[in-house]
């Protein structure tokens, strides 16, 4: 065991069981917080994987801007997202089945593939991802266009939300 | 020579070395002391500043302060901390309690994590991340959400409302904050603060001073203090989202709000007063830790004053403000600022600094139009006469009146 | 060393936990979570095959950025719509919201 190997265990560790709690708890608001610990834990394997502005970016728009609108869905629809009663489908049982089969043939899957076990090459030492990132997202050769698209669609995305959720009575 | 902190960490490397400990170890324990005496010395930094603070806002209020125990009342604080510490620890009924109590830590945590990356001379920093900015946009987000866990655990509902206020002004000044951060990132064409403290030759502040501007405003709101401090604002919502709080577990609050805001004024410091930088810091690193403190302490100071100078201001002209003027100003300043940068050469810095200077002040003269005409037609709206509805005069209301006036 | 085995059998796991979620949660805003919990499970692999496969390319982290930019837009219309359901029918439960128009 290297320490690399024992801090990937922790944080996948952290990751799953948060993971776990989201799905499980019955407080909604708790179940936003331990999104908010999976989410970091994200962000610290995006550290390990030398992604160091996806990791900051991720905090940055999911913990900063995701979380804290769910939490704040949450509480304006507080009268019924009560702790009470069931928190799940009646048919959950099936949920369960059709998770745990997927997981079972997804592994099956990349298992019988035989890159799956790849060692992890050396990145060379004079590229720098942040720099690559940016002249890649802003070439004409590269993704400009799926960048451009993307911030059309969140705009239109903002403006809609706004639409949808402007209450016409109160003006 | 000259630099006695990385003379100590040398020495201490060695002989850790010849305890025949492995470079790994090594490595990884003086990572740990780097952090326990920045993080150490910052809070005793924390203590003094609560003297700082009431000293000050005295000489704005025209008292003396605090100035029974010890000369000049320095060892208040310390009288604050046992107080705090011996006071009752209540936890209110219905409150959540693992979130209640993991809000303070977070809110000084966050302030403390803010330290790693903030270079306190051209030798002593704690990392040179290659996103440094980000990373302090982000360790906001994270403090944002601590605020949050405290309205929400505390089971109150001011302490709610307080929690709705942040999210409303803090997520919608990060907007320009983020715009305007950008501007030293490209003038200095790179997210690490290291090399952006490198790159000032000339202070930014004197390159891009309105972005400077807006950043301070910003990081004033995101601070929540006064004119600002509509999320504790005593007297609407009671200290809002801390209302609940008691002894040290508040006391972590207050320590994380005074170092946050010393925290702003050296983060402001690196990004446009140039750092570490002053004469002599290049030979003298120990020097250049002098400096940053020196303009780290000026910008809190400006933001005390700006604190205690100006009322609250109301909820919708903070929104307002934010998203009618803020925000198109530090777009369109930002767009200007690096189309200006494509164009001028940047052979001879002087020519490119004087430009850019140049730009900066005819776009805040153009503001200042614009502001100055909505101001005008505004006072033409307000001034127009409106039809008011009469009660029709009684006799009493007439003889009232009459008495007044002639009294 | 870690290999590439580890983090793709992380990112299943985490997908079909988000999966469970969307399929067995009530409400609607536990249901976005478990959207964002796929996501990042999507984001995840995205990564990970570049730094293992094409470090030299940067495609990978590029399309991670677009993901960040689609859950953005997502959560603001998802929430949007569960704030505007909630006006007019007082409910977030997702069984209950089964009429085309109300």
């Amino acid at each position: 065991m290297t320490p690399l190997q024992i801090i990937f265990l922790i944080t996948s560790v952290g990751i799953l069981g948060s993971a776990l709690m989201v799905v499980t708890t019955r407080n909604l608001v708790h179940a936003a917080l331990w999104l908010v610990v999976s989410l970091f834990g994200v962000a610290v394997l995006y550290v390990m994987l030398s992604a160091a502005f996806l990791a900051v970016a991720q905090v940055v728009i999911y913990i900063g801007a995701i979380a804290i609108l769910m939490i704040f869905a949450i509480m304006l629809t507080r009268r019924v997202a009560k702790d009470s009663g069931p928190q799940t489908n009646p048919n959950w049982t099936w949920a369960v089945v059709v998770a745990a089969a997927l997981f079972g043939g997804l592994t099956w899957l990349l298992s019988s593939w035989n890159g799956f076990s790849t060692p992890i090459p050396e990145l060379s030492s004079r590229a720098d991802p942040l720099s690559q990132l940016g002249q890649a997202l802003v070439s004409p050769n590269a993704y400009v266009l799926p960048f451009e698209v993307a911030s059309v669609l969140l705009l239109s995305a903002l403006i809609g939300a706004i639409m949808v959720a402007w209450d016409r009575r109160s003006g | 020579m000259g630099d006695p902190i990385t003379l100590i960490g040398k020495w201490l490397e060695n002989l850790l070395y010849s305890w025949g400990l492995m470079p790994g170890v090594v490595s990884l324990i003086m990572a740990v002391i780097g952090v326990v005496v920045i993080a150490s010395a910052v809070l005793v930094l924390d203590i003094l500043l609560v003297w700082v603070e009431r000293k000050v806002v005295a000489r704005f209020q025209d008292r003396l302060g605090p100035n029974r125990v010890g000369p000049f009342g320095i060892i208040q604080p310390i009288a604050d901390v046992i107080k705090l510490l011996i006071k009752e620890d209540i936890l209110p009924i219905g409150a959540d309690k693992i979130v209640y109590n993991l809000a303070p830590i977070m809110a000084l945590g966050t302030v403390l994590l803010l330290w790693a990356v903030l270079p306190l001379s051209s030798t002593v920093y704690g990392t040179n991340l290659n996103v440094g900015v980000l990373y302090i946009v982000a360790l906001g987000a994270i403090s944002t959400l601590g605020i949050i866990m405290a309205g929400w655990a505390s089971n109150n509902k001011y302490a709610l409302l307080g929690a709705f206020r942040t999210v409303a002004q803090m997520v919608s000044y990060e907007v320009p904050l983020v715009i305007a951060l950008l501007v030293p990132v490209i003038l200095a064409r790179s997210m690490g603060l290291t090399d952006i403290v490198e790159a000032q030759s000339i202070w930014f502040v004197f390159i891009a001073p309105i972005p400077a501007l807006i950043v301070l405003i910003t990081s004033i709101a995101e601070l929540g203090r006064a004119p600002f401090d509509l999320i504790e604002a005593e007297s609407e919502i009671v200290a809002g989202f801390h209302i609940e709080y008691t002894g040290m577990k508040f006391g972590l609050f207050y320590a994380g709000e005074l170092l946050h805001a010393l925290t702003v004024g050296g983060i402001i410091a690196t990004l446009f007063l140039g750092g570490w930088r002053g004469p002599g810091a290049e030979t003298y690193p120990i020097l250049g830790i002098f400096y940053f403190f020196i303009k780290a302490l000026f910008l809190y100071w400006v933001i005390m004053w700006i604190k205690y100078s100006l009322p609250r201001i109301r909820i919708d002209h903070m929104l307002n403000f934010n998203w009618k003027f803020l925000t198109p100003l530090s777009l369109v300043i930002l767009i200007v600022m690096a189309i200006v940068d494509k164009i001028v050469p940047k052979t001879s810095m002087l020519v490119y600094s004087l430009v850019m200077l140049f730009v900066n002040v005819v776009v805040g003269w153009l503001t200042l139009q614009l502001l100055r005409r909505n101001a005008k037609s505004a006072r033409m709206r307000v001034a127009e006469p409106k039809p008011v509805a009469r009660p029709e005069p009684s006799p009493t209301a007439a003889t009232s009146q009459t008495s007044s006036s002639s009294s | 060393m870690i290999p590439l085995s580890w983090y793709l059998i992380l990112a299943a796991a985490l997908f079909c936990i988000g999966l469970y979620g969307v399929l067995a949660r009530k409400n609607a805003v536990a249901i976005l979570m478990g959207i964002e919990l796929m996501l990042n499970a999507v984001n995840i692999n995205l990564v990970a095959f570049w730094r293992y496969r094409t470090p030299e390319m940067i495609a990978g982290q590029a399309y991670a950025v677009m993901v960040f930019a689609v859950a953005a837009a997502e959560v603001a219309v998802g929430l949007a719509l569960i704030i505007s359901i909630y006006r007019r029918r007082s409910t977030i439960v997702a069984d209950d919201i089964d009429m085309l128009k109300f």
